[in-house]
Formats: C-alpha cells, structure tokens, sequence
C-alpha cells in the first residue's frame, strides 16, 4: 500500500464553542476518488480547509505528500486543483482573462488556456464575460481552474450542484480521466445518489465525526438493508406476510439473502403474477441508514 | 515510500518573469476599468475639478495669483473631500468581498503569499486611483492653464502627486477595515465612519479646541502633533500652506508657525500608508479562513 497523498491523523477541529471536526482519521490515496457525503454543516468544507492548510487543526495532524499544508509551501499549492463551494467570478472578466489570471498565479504558460477550455467544453465562450454564463457553464469554468497545470490532487467542493445530468456525466468522465492519471480527487457533496459509479470509496461524516468508510458495496453489505418486493397478483393470492397497497397490489420487504428464494417462489407459477417490481436499497436510504444509526 | 514535497512535479513550476505581485494588481485594475470604476471616478472628478476651474477664474485679476494656482487651490479641497471616500469605496470591498463571493478561498489555495495579496490589492487599486486624479484633475488644469508658467505647474504638479499619496492612504485603510471584518458590510460603515472622522469630525474637534483655548495659549507642538494625527490635516497643510497657495488660503499662516515642513509631512502621510498596510498584512497571514 503507498502511503496516502493526504492523510488526517485524530484530526480535531473547534470555533470556539463549536466542534467542526471531530478526531478524524482519513487517509486518501493516488489514483483513488473519494466522495465526502454529509449534511450541509457536518464538517466538509472545514475538512477541505485544513487539507489545504488555509485552517489549522485544534488537533491531530494533516500531511498532503507527507508535509504540512499549512506550512505555506509554494510546491505544495502547485499541485492542489480546489474548486470551492458556489465561487463567483468576477462578472465584467472574460473567461479567459479569468483563467489566465489563475494560470499566472500557477506560473503557467499562456498556452495551456486553450486546452483547458477544450477540456470543459467551453472554448467558444472563452472570450464572453464570465457575467454572461449560465450556470453550468461558471460551474465549468471553475472546474477548468481546479484542473490548471495537471495537478495531483483534486479538491471539488459541491462540483455539480447546478449541472443537468449530461452536464454532470462529463464532469465525472473528466474526473475519473484524471484518477487514472495517478490524481487523488476528493468529492464532497450532500448528495450521494449522484455519485453511484463515480466513487471507488465512500466516505460518510456526520457532525464532524465519520461514520462510515468504504466501497458502496461494502457499505450496503454493512448496512444489509431490506429489499422491496411489490407485485400484483393475476387471480386470488394468500397474502399472508404482504401488505395490501390501495392500488391492489402488495409489497413486503425481505434481507439481501432472502431475495432469491422469495422471487423463485413467486415465480414457481408465472401465471400467478401480472407485475413485480423489485427495489434495491437506494444510495439515499443507505445514507439514511448511517445517519440514523449514528443517531441512535 | 514517504511522499515527500520534492515528489510535486516540477513540470507545473516552470517560471515566469512576471511577478505574482504584478499579476494580482494587473487583475485589479483589469477589473476597475472593466466595471467602470476607472471611468466613473474619472468622469466625477474632471466634472467637478472643471466646474471649480472654470468658476474660479473668473476673479482671478483682482487677487493677483495666477489662474492655474487658484484652480490648484480649489483642487486641493476638493481632493480633502472626495479623494479619501473614491479610496475607501475602491478599498473596502477588496479582502471582504473576495471572501463574500467565495474567491478568496480559492485565491488563498493557490501558491500565492497572503502579503502579496495584500500589496497587489494595494498597488491596482494605487495605480486606479492614480489614473483617476491625473486625467481628472489634469483636464481642468488644462482647461485654464496650459499657457501659464512652470512654477504654478510645478505647483499643480506637487498638488496632484500629494492628492494621489492621501489616496494611498485611505486605501491602506480601507484595506485594513476589509482585512479585519468578515462581512462587506461592516467594512463598508467602517469605512464610511473613517471618512467621517477624519474628513468632517476631527477637524471640527480640533477648530473647538483651538477656539476653546483662544488659538494662542496652545503649544506649538500639540499643534503639530494633532495636524500629524489626522492625514487630511497633514495633506492641508502640504499643498494648502506652502508657495504661492499659501498667500491664497491662509494657510500659510499657520504654515509658518509649524514645525511640519513638506518633507516631514509627506513622511507623516507615507507612514499613513506604510501602517495601516503592515497591519493590515499582519492581520491577515494569522487569519484562518
């Protein structure tokens, strides 16, 4: 295992009365993509913060490629792409006067601009004022920042609130791009249902604290939550163990293990049965379900 | 393996000449030209600086001074009133702001130090100011006096480069009321309440004072110490009490009992500018976002 390009190490972290992070150990690793999923308030942004050292830990230890980011080395921001949660850019700029800047604070060449318009989809509207985008495309425009300069490790702060789901696709094929490069990208959201199949590692915090840690197949396996069977019946059916809906139609829930038998059970006489429908536990009920166990 | 700081790569540091300094004042001044602040401010001050001029020449034969000294006069209290509030309006807004449309934390993640963005914040919002005044004030001076001799452009001259410096110093403050507040808002009544202090407040504390004690039985050194604690007092008696102003203003009068001389007071004005700034650099580097 290499070591992890960021790591947080009984990270705590209190204004004043207020525990924003509470004794956290995350560590995340190159080529990895990990989704931060918790409330608004639960602690993400200030995570964010102290992995790019613009906060301090009250205590505990962060290290991004193994220095402190708070140490202000110059080397260390070079290589950090960050897209903060809902940044305005100046109206009255250009795009590309505006990527240009952040390119030259990078130390990049002028060059690189046209590339990474292309990269975002924006190429034709670099030369507009950034006051005449719409809002996907300033959400665009922001993740063109982040990736200036091929940097190692990705920080996006809510990328895709405001995208339409195309939009959204593209943002993540751009993000999974730059894992299999070697980056280490970190999402953080409130929404997990979007990140299905764009996470490799979820990583759920609640009131500063994390409470759980894992693929999305571990963490439904952990959960073991119930399965939805909804049918309706062709003739006469003995519901003994369903509930009966309004519609006529019945439901139960049964364990990830029970499924199988259930359905071959059902199915044993197909004339029996005029639909089913079968619902997996979503990625929202998972979050619940950490959120409330958490709770208890 | 440690992942050490020298595993960054190296192909994202390729340098540039230009400094970060110069790229961060560049981007301000890039934006008060492109929200018409540069314009507005410029139109303002050439509007009223031309009214003063062109309405204050109409005396002129009897007083005996020349036509561009009298605008230049005019000018200068002008420049009392409207230069420090131009300043603070451009300053407030530069800390406070970014943090409010969420680019400064973007801006601080960048490899760029916090008193870079201190000083280029200050030499843009300089150098917008200095455009301001020069085209503003200069097309009045044109106006009435293009003809006229090189003292009185000397004088014109000294007057708008001391008209630039008391801007300086109101942007080091209003910077520093934007470095300290978190909200724009309050940096804006900060900066409202500084213009009011030292515009309007102080000198008529000071005029009470003067009165109070029959505008004699004051030391000659309290005197000069409370010109000094107010920047627009020293700016006064900077362009207002020396040459050929001082016979028009009176000034000069109290010009002769001080101890200020132009040196010392445009010392007093830089460290006007110099203090607030420092600190304002200060506050900032501590701040956690």
């Amino acid at each position: 295992m290499t070591e992890a390009t960021i790591a947080l190490r009984g990270v705590t972290k209190r204004y004043g009365p207020i525990t924003a992070v509470r004794d956290l150990d995350l560590g995340l690793h190159a080529g990895e993509v990990v989704a931060l999923v918790g409330h608004n308030g639960a602690g993400k942004t200030t995570q964010i913060k102290m992995m790019l050292g613009l906060a301090r830990p009250t205590a505990g230890t962060v290290r991004l490629f193994g220095a402190d980011p708070a140490g202000g080395g110059f080397g260390l921001r070079a290589a950090v792409g960050y897209l903060p949660e809902s940044v305005s850019f100046h109206l009255a700029l250009t795009g590309r006067e505006t990527l240009g800047f952040y390119a030259r604070l990078k130390r990049l060449p002028a060059d690189h601009l046209a590339a990474a318009f292309a990269a975002v989809g924006l190429s034709d509207a670099a030369d507009r004022a950034v006051g005449t985008y719409s809002k996907g495309m300033r959400q665009r425009l922001g993740l063109a920042q982040a990736l200036l300069g091929q940097p190692r490790v990705l920080i996006l702060d809510e990328p895709t609130s405001g995208l339409d789901p195309a939009l959204r696709r593209d943002f993540y094929a751009i993000v999974a791009a730059r894992a299999a490069q070697g980056a280490t990208v970190l999402l953080a959201s409130h929404a997990l249902t979007e990140l299905e199949g764009s996470a490799d590692r979820v990583v759920i915090v609640d009131r500063g604290a994390k409470i759980a840690d894992g693929t999305l197949d571990d963490l439904r396996r952990i959960a073991s939550l119930p399965v939805h069977v909804k049918m309706r019946p062709a003739g006469a059916f003995a519901a003994e163990g369903w509930r009966r809906l309004a519609d006529g139609s019945f439901e139960t829930t049964v364990d990830a293990a029970g499924k199988m038998p259930l359905l071959a059970r059902l199915l044993a006489d197909p004339g029996a049965v005029a639909d089913l429908t079968v619902a997996e536990p979503t990625l929202d009920d998972l979050y619940a379900h950490f959120l409330k166990r958490e709770a208890a | 393996m440690t992942a050490t700081a020298d595993t960054v790569p190296r192909a994202t540091r390729r340098e540039m000449p230009m400094p970060k300094l110069v790229t961060l004042a560049g981007k301000e001044i890039r934006e008060g030209f492109r929200n018409r602040w540069v314009l507005a401010t410029t139109l303002l001050l050439a509007t009223l600086a031309l009214t003063l001029a062109l309405l204050g020449s109409a005396p002129t034969g009897t007083v005996g001074a020349s036509r561009l000294d009298v605008v230049t006069v005019s000018l200068a209290s002008l420049t009392i009133f409207l230069v420090p509030l131009i300043a603070l309006l451009l300053s407030h807004d530069a800390i406070a702001g970014e943090a409010e449309r969420g680019t400064l934390l973007l801006l601080l993640s960048y490899p760029v130090s916090r008193t870079a963005v201190i000083l280029g914040k200050f030499a843009g919002q300089l150098a917008i100011l200095a455009v301001a005044t020069v085209i503003g004030y200069g097309v009045a001076a044109v106006a009435v006096g293009w003809n006229l001799g090189a003292a009185s452009w000397a004088a014109f001259g000294a007057m708008t480069g001391a008209s630039i410096l008391l801007g300086a110093v109101f942007l080091a403050l209003g910077l520093l009321a934007s470095t300290i507040v978190r909200q724009r808002s309050t940096a804006g009544g900060i900066a409202i309440g500084l213009w009011l202090l030292f515009v309007l407040i102080y000198d008529m504390a000071f005029l009470g004072i003067l009165v109070a004690s029959g505008g004699h039985s004051l030391p000659p050194l309290l005197v000069d110490m409370l010109l000094a604690l107010n920047p627009t007092d020293a700016y006064r008696l900077l362009t207002l009490g020396s040459g050929g102003a001082g016979g028009l203003t009176g000034m000069g009068a109290l010009a002769g009992h001080t101890a200020l001389t132009p040196p010392l007071l445009v010392t007093v004005l830089l460290a006007w500018t110099a203090a607030p700034l420092a600190l304002a650099a200060l506050v900032f580097s501590r701040r956690e976002l």
